[in-house]
């Protein structure tokens, strides 16, 4: 097989981003000044709860949502800079894939030209070799091309439509694609396929991913690095051998206690019933998981912590880090 | 032991489409006692749903059902039609996976609750006021009198449906049904509902089936689980049991697809290939056999029976149960 040299030089860098909602007259801090890298052939998995912000980093990312202020560096190019015609190229190079499969694709047209559409978009004017590229990646993903290109969406099921929908982000050619919860919404038999095939498509396009869920033990199927979300920031980033052996940030072991874990022998903890995050209207002072975690003081409400090494390669922010 | 609380024997649900006759549920028998808990557990589209609906009677109009559904001494297949509503009202709940199902948008969270209550316990305003208040702080809402007044639309998906939970303990059921009740929501949120309902399950010793694709939800929940593949349960056993030697292909399948923490990343999940039968095709032999590892001679040619292993309280529909005993199977 062939193995991906891992370079040096990160295909992404994310550097101390700010990503900001207006609500009315309030703000809602979505992102609030986080710094990844995403080296390339590598998976990086982002986890946290609903709402603290990792549709909002992603789609950032891709310039869907301009940031506040920071960068986004993509091989080595300042995409939060660009505009026009210069952004337009690069974004063939990343796509997006979403949550919910089915309501991502347009109900009216067919599956061949959904398919094609960012063919079309990116100016391939050959008939024929849309219709080439079209049914190569749909061979790719697993379905049969002569029997779904001419198909409307609502003929298939929730996990076709996914491998549907990861066609059309593959069908460019892209070199890093965002996945959003691209399980989330599917049964435990299609998870697993769907988790395999993207697998299979990353190691055959030589993809480089950032991978968003809620779950740790999905994450953590495809990951060679974690970052772990909460309320807008980082509260850590590791390996994902060392992060989920040894979390460091309380809240990253908050997050794995929550897995239901399938053996009726292991009780499920009482201990993570501590409520749901605050508002990203008003984030807590200092550490923003305070509120729900059970070692927090003085200091954690009057200073922010930093990501700090606590372990070779791992980094929380907190200030008393589980040992 | 107490008598069943409830009984469904022999229920099947067929739905008439276009391409045929749908087989959502085949022929299903299950019992389930006051103060226990029973997990449903199969993929999307086995039949989950429509057999909660068999049993609560809320099937679609062109649903045809057969079979009996006896909950507390009375038949609801054959009930009246008012006897039915009254009972649905008073000693049957559901709870479902998207909570604005039961949660009304355009009324207040206290409206809804101070509804149901006033007309299920005949409590006047002020005290139904009151034991909404209990309720919604039973459920784990914090300040609950200011969210009385707020509607579904400003709470978080974990809230709603704690909320839909609230409502469906309103009225003291003797079943509570709950279907897929945290397959939307985070596995943080997930884990705090299912303890809420399994705490509020004890304490009013009611009777709960609850619904999942997810083993690892009922694993440390449910004293029973019962596995349905393509309208049919194919295994069924006390949860200790069922864990410990599970005798389905399709069970251990379902098992083995769910990620590991365990499991180092990049090792390929062991995913159940392909998709269940069309339930509008008839089938020969073992509706699994297409997706089984160790499918075999008999499994295409013959339906396998419900029968029983060795230890009490468990069955399999399996010509090669794995795991077996020595000397017993087939
Ligand atoms: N109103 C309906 N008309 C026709 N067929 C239906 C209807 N509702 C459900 N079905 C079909 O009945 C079968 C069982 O459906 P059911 O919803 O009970 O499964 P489920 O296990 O709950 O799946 P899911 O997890 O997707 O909800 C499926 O094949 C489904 O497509
Ligand atoms: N268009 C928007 N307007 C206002 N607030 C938004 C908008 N989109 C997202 N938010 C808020 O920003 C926060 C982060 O949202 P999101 O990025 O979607 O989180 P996640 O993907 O982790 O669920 C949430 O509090 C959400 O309610
Ligand atoms: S900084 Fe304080 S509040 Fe924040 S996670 Fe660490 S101990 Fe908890
Ligand atoms: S009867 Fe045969 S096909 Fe069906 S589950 Fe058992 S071994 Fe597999
Ligand atoms: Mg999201
Ligand atoms: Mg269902």
């Amino acid at each position: 097989m062939m193995q991906l040299a891992v370079q040096n030089e990160p295909l992404l860098n994310v550097d101390n981003l700010v990503v900001e909602y207006g609500l009315g007259n309030k703000t809602v801090h979505a992102v609030s000044g986080v710094s990844l890298h995403v080296a390339r052939g590598e998976t990086l998995g982002l986890v946290g709860e609903s709402g603290c912000g990792k549709s909002t980093l992603g789609r950032a990312v891709l310039q869907l949502r301009r940031a506040k202020s920071g960068r986004v560096l993509f091989d080595g190019e300042d995409l939060s800079a660009m505009e026009g015609e210069a952004l337009r190229k690069m974004r063939r190079r990343v796509q997006l894939i979403f949550q919910d499969p089915i309501a991502s694709l347009n109900p009216r047209r067919r599956i061949g030209d959904i398919v094609a559409e960012p063919l079309i978009i990116a100016g391939v004017k050959d008939a024929a070799e849309r219709k080439r590229r079209v049914h190569d990646v749909l061979s790719a993903v697993g379905l049969d091309p002569d029997l779904v290109a001419g198909r409307l969406p609502h003929e298939f099921s929730g996990g076709q439509c996914q491998r549907i929908c990861i066609a059309r982000s593959l069908v460019l050619n892209p070199e890093f694609i965002v996945c959003d919860e691209p399980v989330s919404a599917l049964d435990v038999s299609i998870r697993a396929q769907i988790l395999n095939l993207l697998e299979e498509m990353k190691a055959r396009f030589g993809l480089t991913l950032l991978f968003i869920a809620h779950d740790l033990a999905v994450v953590k199927a495809v990951s060679d690095r974690v970052a772990v979300m909460y309320l807008g920031r980082l509260c850590e980033v590791g390996r994902s051998e060392q992060l989920f052996a040894k979390p460091a940030h309380p809240y990253t072991g908050l997050l794995l206690e929550a897995i239901p874990v399938p053996d009726p022998d292991v009780r499920p903890a009482e201990s993570v019933a501590i409520g749901e995050p605050p508002s990203p209207i008003a984030p807590p002072s200092g550490c923003r998981f305070r509120t729900r975690c059970p070692r927090a003081d003085q200091r954690c409400s009057a200073e922010i912590p930093e990501l700090r090494e606590v372990a070779p390669g791992q980094f929380a922010a907190c200030h008393h880090p589980l040992a | 032991m107490s008598a069943p609380l409830l009984t469904i024997a022999d229920v099947a649900v067929e739905l008439p489409t276009p391409r045929g006759n749908l087989r959502a549920v085949d022929h299903v028998d299950l019992s389930l006692e006051a103060g226990r808990t029973l997990g449903i557990v199969g993929e999307s589209g086995c039949g989950k749903t429509m057999l909660s609906r068999a049993i609560l009677q809320l099937l679609p109009k062109k649903a045809k059902l057969s079979g009996r559904v006896m909950f507390d001494g009375q038949d609801l297949v054959r009930l009246a039609p008012e006897s039915l509503r009254r009972l649905r009202a008073r000693d049957l709940a559901v709870v479902f996976q998207d909570p604005m199902t039961s949660l009304n948008p355009v009324l207040t969270i206290g409206t809804q609750l101070m509804e149901t209550i006033q007309e299920h316990l005949e409590l006047d305003a002020p005290a139904a006021r009151k034991r909404s208040i209990e309720l919604l702080a039973a459920v784990g809402i914090p300040a609950p009198e200011q969210r009385l007044a707020q509607y579904p639309h400003q709470c978080s998906g974990g809230m709603r449906q704690r909320i839909a939970i609230a409502i469906a303990l309103s009225c003291e059921p003797k079943l509570l049904i709950a279907d897929e009740p945290t397959t939307a929501l985070d596995v943080t949120i997930q884990a705090q509902i299912l303890d809420l309902l399994a705490r509020e399950q004890r304490r009013r010793h009611m009777a709960m089936i609850i619904i999942t694709h997810d083993l690892g939800v009922v694993a440390g929940r449910a004293d029973e689980v019962a596995v349905m593949y393509a309208g049919r349960v194919v295994e069924r056993a006390p949860t200790q049991a069922l864990f410990k030697r599970m005798h389905m292909p399709y069970t251990e399948a379902l098992l083995a697809a769910i990620p590991k923490l365990e499991t180092a990343p990049h090792t390929p999940l062991p995913a159940i290939s392909g998709r269940p039968p069309d339930p509008t095709r008839p089938l020969k032999g073992c509706s699994f056999a297409q997706r089984c590892r160790y499918a075999a001679g008999r499994c295409h040619e013959a339906k396998p029976e419900l029968k029983s292993a060795e230890m009490p309280g468990h069955l399999y529909a399996c010509f090669h149960p794995i795991q077996m005993a020595e000397g017993i199977g087939a």
